[in-house]
């Protein structure tokens, strides 16, 4: 059983192998001639400003994460559309019950100003 | 899909309450934290009740994810009734700090889910949903005190702790299922009777980390370190809730495991290797807490180690396991008897501490606790209570717990176990009756400060009348643990 996984191996260390090997050989073989422009942050785009380490408002992860439950419903959801006839009542009403949960906490999110911009 | 409606109730109180009413409340009304706090007892209340009414409706819901009746009606109970001791005792404690947001209580009701979810559990995934609903409102109550540095470092050693305990927990279930072709209690104990184990290898290392990631949930000894860090940072009221619900809730998991991966008892050879192991971790774990706590400086941090001593004795009943004849000692009854126990003395420990505790966060050291019975009779009359308790001195429940997971170890053979446990009583004998001790027959430093218990009281008399009626009547819980 454990040969199956011969070709796994083989990939694994042929992977090993091209990134170590072309690493290696840009470090040894590649001319090394380092300018200004070559070494600044974006070498062909815009000059950086001020430091990267800034805090950012809450407001950007709030999104993010509001985006991350919605994006889950349609995860959910999905399947359930495909399979809707088979599921019956059974699934269209624990449907129902996720999406009420979930909007109750859409709710909660708009109400408490989570989504408000300035 | 089978689903029994009746059964279920309590757990579709709980979600409904929660999820679909309660934040909808939340959204509406503003700064009413007096409506959402009763909402919350309330439902809490409510759960509880038909928790109780229900208990003897035995059965599976939800397609067989789900276990109903006695076992898992008792934890609900029991963690229903902790929640309402928890909340009444958070309120007046954040009031004090001025930081009462009524968004602790809906993270506090949802960690009553999650608990009330792992003890229904019969699927493995069932339980990882539990116990993540649980911990990750622990995260998030750890460090409610947003702008105290300890309270935010407790919450992020406990999340990223948590987190790689979880991915044993997760890694271990996944082992079981590819041993055992199947997440089900019920399917893997019929597979393990059957000793058609698929690769018995990939089990027995699944077991093992399932092991890991649960000792890391109730505090053992390799896994204990996050426990005093984070019990001593979060709010005491917090504190109080994790170190006790979340403890019995963690054990009523282990128990409901154990029953599923190891049916025939600790009869087979997979079996005695694991025994040894927890024998080891067990012993390990009373003897590191109690003598940690002896030479601590803060009451937080000292009952936070006697905690993972606590622990350690739980253990004990693993070991036991379930018992063979009728009159023999049940380590698993020994276990939900010392958890309840444990849950009102421990609770009422922590709720004491919280009252005392100053607003700047002092007063948390044994010495000034030194000569409190002048000041505050009744609060020392309580603490002397809840240490005698958690010492293990008749006739408070502490002792029969120790004493059914004593003689349910000794039965079962580990007589060098349970004379561990003995030891590391005495031991913690020293701390806790040395604080009595400071109480009572030593002089007091500080000017001392008005301590009023407000709410608070209710878990206060909860707590003590649990712990001396438990300890006088033992048998009355004994009695419905039979009956299941």
């Amino acid at each position: 059983m454990l040969h199956t996984y011969v070709p796994f191996m083989v990939m694994i260390l042929i992977g090993i192998i091209f990134g170590a090997s072309n690493i290696l050989l840009a470090e040894f073989l590649g001319p090394k001639k380092s300018t200004r422009a070559k070494l600044s942050t974006y070498e062909s785009g815009m000059e950086p400003v001020k430091s990267a380490r800034e805090r950012f408002s809450v407001k950007f992860y709030l999104v993010a994460m509001m985006f991350i439950l919605f994006d889950i419903e349609i995860i959910f959801m999905y399947p359930w559309a495909v399979q809707f006839k088979e599921l019956g009542m059974y699934g269209f009403t624990a449907m129902i019950l996720f999406m009420i949960l979930l909007f109750s906490g859409y709710i909660y999110v708009i109400k408490k100003g989570a989504l408000r911009w300035d | 899909m089978q689903i029994d409606y009746i059964g279920s109730l309590p757990l579709i109180v709980i979600w409904l309450a929660l999820g679909a009413i309660g934040i909808v409340i939340q959204a509406f009304v503003r700064d009413n934290t007096r409506l959402v706090f009763g909402y919350y007892v309330a439902t809490l209340g409510l759960t509880g009740l038909a928790a109780i009414v229900l208990s003897g409706h035995k059965g599976a819901s939800f397609g067989g994810m789900i276990t109903l009746g006695g076992y898992a009606n008792y934890f609900d109970a029991l963690f229903c009734g902790a929640g309402i001791m928890a909340l009444l005792a958070a309120r007046p404690y954040l009031q004090k700090e001025e930081s009462e947001v009524d968004e602790f209580y809906t993270m506090l009701v949802s960690s009553v889910a999650g608990m009330m979810l792992m003890a229904h559990a019969s699927n493995l995934v069932v339980l990882f949903v539990g116990i993540e609903l649980m911990s990750i409102s622990f995260y998030v109550m750890a460090g409610f005190f947003r702008t105290s540095t300890k309270s935010v470092e407790a919450a992020l050693k406990y999340f990223l702790l948590g987190c790689f305990a979880t991915g044993f927990l997760v890694y271990g279930m996944s082992l079981i299922y590819g041993g055992t072709g199947s997440l089900a209690y019920g399917d893997i104990a019929r597979t393990v009777v059957t000793q058609q184990l698929t690769y018995p290898t990939l089990f027995v290392v699944g077991t093992t980390l399932l092991v890991i990631g649960l000792s890391f949930k109730i505090a053992a000894f390799p896994f204990h370190q996050w426990a005093p860090d984070v019990y001593e940072g979060a709010p005491t009221a917090v504190t109080a809730f994790m170190s006790t619900a979340g403890k019995a809730a963690a054990f009523s998991a282990f128990v409901a495991v154990f029953v599923a991966l190891l049916p025939a008892g600790w009869t087979s050879e997979i079996a005695q290797n694991q025994q040894i192991v927890i024998a080891v971790i067990a012993a390990a774990t009373m003897l590191l807490g109690n003598i940690t706590a002896v030479v601590q400086s803060n009451v937080k941090r000292m009952l936070a180690y006697s905690s993972v001593a606590h622990a350690g004795y739980m253990l004990m009943g693993i070991l036991a396991g379930p018992s063979l004849g009728t009159d023999g000692m049940n380590g698993h009854h020994a276990i939900v008897f010392y958890a309840t126990s444990y849950l009102f003395m421990q609770m009422g420990a922590f709720v004491v501490v919280g009252i005392l505790e100053r607003r700047d966060g002092g007063f948390l050291n044994i010495d000034d606790y030194a000569g409190l019975h002048h000041r505050h009779p009744v609060l020392a009359a309580l603490m002397a209570v809840f240490m005698f308790s958690l010492a293990g001195i008749p006739p408070f429940a502490g002792f029969f717990g120790k004493y059914m997971l004593f003689a349910a170890a000794i039965e079962r053979g580990f007589t060098w176990l349970a004379i561990v446990g003995v030891v590391s009583s005495v031991i913690s004998a020293w701390f806790y009756l040395g604080l009595i001790v400071k109480m009572y027959f030593q002089d007091a430093k500080d000017s001392g400060h008005e301590a009023p218990a407000g709410l608070a009281g209710f878990t206060l008399a909860v707590s003590v009348v649990g712990v001396v009626f438990f300890g006088l009547f033992p048998q009355l819980l004994i009695n419905i643990f039979r009956s299941w």
